[in-house]
C-alpha cells in the first residue's frame, strides 16, 4: 500500500504497446482485401442464386417498380436537358465551321455511347443505391435480417438477388429511355437555337449509329446497374454502429457506386473501342 | 385459446432426449473470447433459464443454438444433430425447427402483423387456405387476433413481443429460444409475456431456452403452471409434479457456466454472486 492516499500502489508496467506504423498499414491492407473479397462473394452469389430455388419474383417485381418506375421522372428530366445542353455546347462550335448539321451525329453518339448510360447510372446510384443501403442497413440493426435467417430464409436470395436482378433489367431500360428523351431534347434545342430542321437532326442522329455503339451503351448500363445494386446491398448488410452506421453506409453507397461507375466507364469504353476496331 | 394446436412437434419428442447440447463452446470477437468453454444440455420439454449480467454471452448462446452463429471451438448439437459444422444452406433447413423470439421482436416493419406471422408458412409454400386459419390461431393464442392488419409500428412494445412469439410458433417448432422477452417492459406486460411462455410450455411441451437478467421471470416459470382445463395460471406445489423439474437455471459468468441447478438451489444459495440476482 502506498503512503500517499492518491498514489497508485504499484506503477503500471503492462500497458499495451502502441502498434507501429507498419502494423497499422498491414492491418488496413488486410481489411481492404477482406472487404473486396466480401464484396466479390456477395456479387457472385447475387447472380448464382438465380440458378436455384427459392426465387422471389414478387420481390423482384416490387424492386423493378421501385428502381425503374421510381427513377423515371429524374431520368426523363435530366435526359431531356442533357440532350439540349449538348446541342447548345456543340452547336456553337459547329456553327464556326458551317457544319451545324453534324450536331445530330455528335449528340447521338455521345448520348448512346457515354452520357446516357453514365448519367443514368449515376442518377440511379444516387437514388437507389442509397435507398438499398439504408433499407438493408435498418433491417440489419433491428435484427430483421437475423430474424429472416432464423426462419430459414436465405437473406442473399430474399434481399440481394431481387434488387440486383431488378437493377440489371431496369437500368438498361432507363438508359434507353434517357437516350431517347435526350435526343428529343437535342432536337428541340437544334430547332430553336440552331434553326436546324427536326428531320435533318433526327435522320443524322439515327444514321450515324452502328451496332457497336448500341452494344457499348447497353453493356455499360448493365454493368452500372450491377455496380449500383451490389454496392448498395454490400454497404447495407455491413452496417456497423446502429442508426449512425446506417447513415454512413448510405453515404458510402452513393460515393462508392458513383466512383466505381466512372472508373468502370473508362475501362468499358477502352474495351468497347478495341472490340469495335477488331470486329 | 388455440386448443387445436395439438400436433405440436414437441409431442413427438420423448422427455429423456437431449434437445440442446453445448460442449466446450468458445466464441470470441476482436476483444477476446466472450464464451470460454460453455457446456450444458437441455432435455426435451425442459425450460432452461440463462441468467447473467449484460455482456456475458446469453444472446450469443441463443444464436449459437439457432445456428445463427458458428462457434470458434466446441460442438453445438440440437435435436440430435451437430449444427456447429454445418453450412449456411444446411442450417436454413434446420432453423425451421427452431422458433426464435428476439429481444425487440425483430418484426418486419414493412409487413402487417398477419404477414409477419404468415411469413414462414409462405416461405414454405403453404396455400392461402392453410395459412389464414393458422395465423388466426396463433394470433388468438397470444390474444392479438384483432391486430392482424396493423403494422408493427402501430403496436406497443409488449404487443410486438407477443406477435414475435406468435411468429415463432406458427410452424409449431419443438424448440423455442427467447432472448430477454421481458426486457424493457413494465411489470404487468412482462407478466403477460411470462404467462404466454408458461402456456406454451404446459400446453404444448416445447423445449425452451430463455435468456434473461430477471430472476423473477425464471421463478415465475418454475413455480407456476398453466392449467389447460381451468385456463388459469396456478402455483405449482412440488408434490404435484408428475415429471422431473422442467425448469433449471444456468448462470453465466465470464463466458462459462457459473451455476447450474434447480430454482430451489439458486434460491437457497449463499454464493455472494448469486445473491446479487436475488436482491
Amino acid at each position: 500500500m502506498s503512503d500517499a492516499p492518491l498514489q497508485a500502489a504499484q506503477p503500471q508496467t503492462n500497458a499495451p504497446e502502441a502498434p507501429s506504423v507498419v502494423e497499422v498499414l498491414i492491418d488496413a491492407s488486410k481489411q481492404s482485401v477482406l472487404k473486396v473479397q466480401e464484396y466479390a462473394n456477395l456479387s457472385y452469389h447475387s447472380l448464382t442464386n438465380l440458378l436455384s430455388r427459392p426465387r422471389y419474383p414478387v420481390d423482384t417485381l416490387e424492386q423493378m417498380d421501385d428502381i425503374g418506375v421510381g427513377s423515371l421522372p429524374i431520368v426523363l428530366l435530366s435526359g431531356f436537358f442533357i440532350g439540349a445542353v449538348m446541342v447548345l455546347q456543340t452547336g456553337a462550335q459547329f456553327q464556326r465551321f458551317g457544319q451545324v448539321s453534324l450536331t445530330g451525329d455528335i449528340v447521338s453518339l455521345a448520348l448512346v455511347r457515354e452520357l446516357g448510360p453514365t448519367i443514368t447510372g449515376l442518377l440511379v446510384a444516387g437514388r437507389c443505391s442509397s435507398g438499398i443501403a439504408s433499407e438493408l442497413g435498418s433491417m440489419l440493426v433491428t435484427e430483421q435480417v437475423d430474424a429472416m435467417r432464423a426462419m430459414g430464409t436465405n437473406p442473399s436470395k430474399k434481399l440481394i438477388t431481387p434488387r440486383v436482378s431488378a437493377a440489371l433489367l431496369m437500368v438498361p431500360l432507363l438508359t434507353t429511355i434517357s437516350v431517347f428523351v435526350g435526343l428529343i431534347g437535342g432536337m428541340v434545342a437544334s430547332v430553336l437555337s440552331l434553326r436546324l430542321s427536326a428531320t435533318t437532326f433526327w435522320q443524322r442522329a439515327i444514321a450515324i449509329l452502328q451496332l457497336s455503339d448500341l452494344m457499348q451503351g447497353f453493356s455499360k448500363s448493365v454493368v452500372f446497374g450491377f455496380i449500383l445494386s451490389t454496392v448498395g446491398c454490400y454497404q447495407g448488410l455491413n452496417v456497423r454502429g446502429g442508426t449512425q452506421g446506417v447513415g454512413r453506409a448510405t453515404t458510402q453507397a452513393v460515393v462508392v457506386s458513383s466512383v466505381m461507375i466512372i472508373v468502370a466507364d473508362t475501362f468499358l469504353t477502352k474495351i468497347a473501342l478495341y472490340l469495335a476496331d477488331k470486329l | 385459446m388455440a386448443s387445436s394446436l395439438t400436433s405440436f412437434s414437441a409431442a413427438s419428442s420423448p422427455n429423456d432426449e437431449t434437445a440442446i447440447d453445448f460442449s466446450g463452446v468458445r466464441l470470441g470477437f476482436g476483444d477476446g473470447d466472450v464464451l470460454r468453454g460453455l457446456s450444458f444440455s437441455a432435455q426435451s420439454r425442459e425450460t432452461l433459464i440463462l441468467l447473467g449480467e449484460t455482456g456475458t454471452g446469453k444472446t450469443l448462446a441463443l444464436k449459437l443454438a439457432a445456428g445463427l452463429l458458428r462457434p470458434d471451438a466446441g460442438v453445438v448439437s440440437v435435436l440430435g444433430r451437430v449444427i456447429s459444422d454445418k453450412s449456411e444452406g444446411e442450417l436454413l433447413e434446420f432453423r425451421r425447427q427452431v422458433g426464435f423470439v428476439f429481444q425487440e421482436g425483430a418484426l418486419f416493419d414493412s409487413l402487417t402483423v398477419g404477414e409477419n406471422v404468415a411469413y414462414r408458412l409462405e416461405e414454405e409454400g403453404a396455400s392461402e387456405d392453410e395459412i389464414r386459419p393458422r395465423v388466426e390461431e396463433v394470433l388468438r393464442f397470444v390474444e392479438l387476433e384483432h391486430t392482424m392488419d396493423l403494422l408493427p409500428s402501430e403496436l406497443s412494445g409488449g404487443m410486438r413481443r407477443r406477435v414475435s412469439i406468435a411468429r415463432a410458433l406458427v410452424t409449431r417448432p419443438p424448440i423455442v429460444l427467447y432472448d430477454s422477452p421481458t426486457a424493457g417492459l413494465d411489470p404487468i406486460t412482462a407478466q403477460t409475456i411470462i404467462t404466454l411462455i408458461l402456456r406454451l410450455r404446459d400446453i404444448y411441451g416445447v423445449t425452451a431456452l430463455m435468456a434473461t437478467h430477471r430472476l423473477q421471470d425464471g421463478f415465475a416459470l418454475a413455480n407456476f403452471r398453466f392449467d389447460p382445463k381451468s385456463r388459469r395460471v396456478q402455483r405449482e406445489a412440488a408434490a404435484d409434479r408428475v415429471s422431473p423439474p422442467v425448469t433449471r437455471f444456468l448462470v453465466l459468468r465470464d463466458g462459462r457456466i457459473y451455476f447450474e441447478g434447480s430454482p430451489q438451489e439458486i434460491a437457497t444459495s449463499t454464493d455472494p454472486y448469486l445473491r446479487k440476482f436475488l436482491i
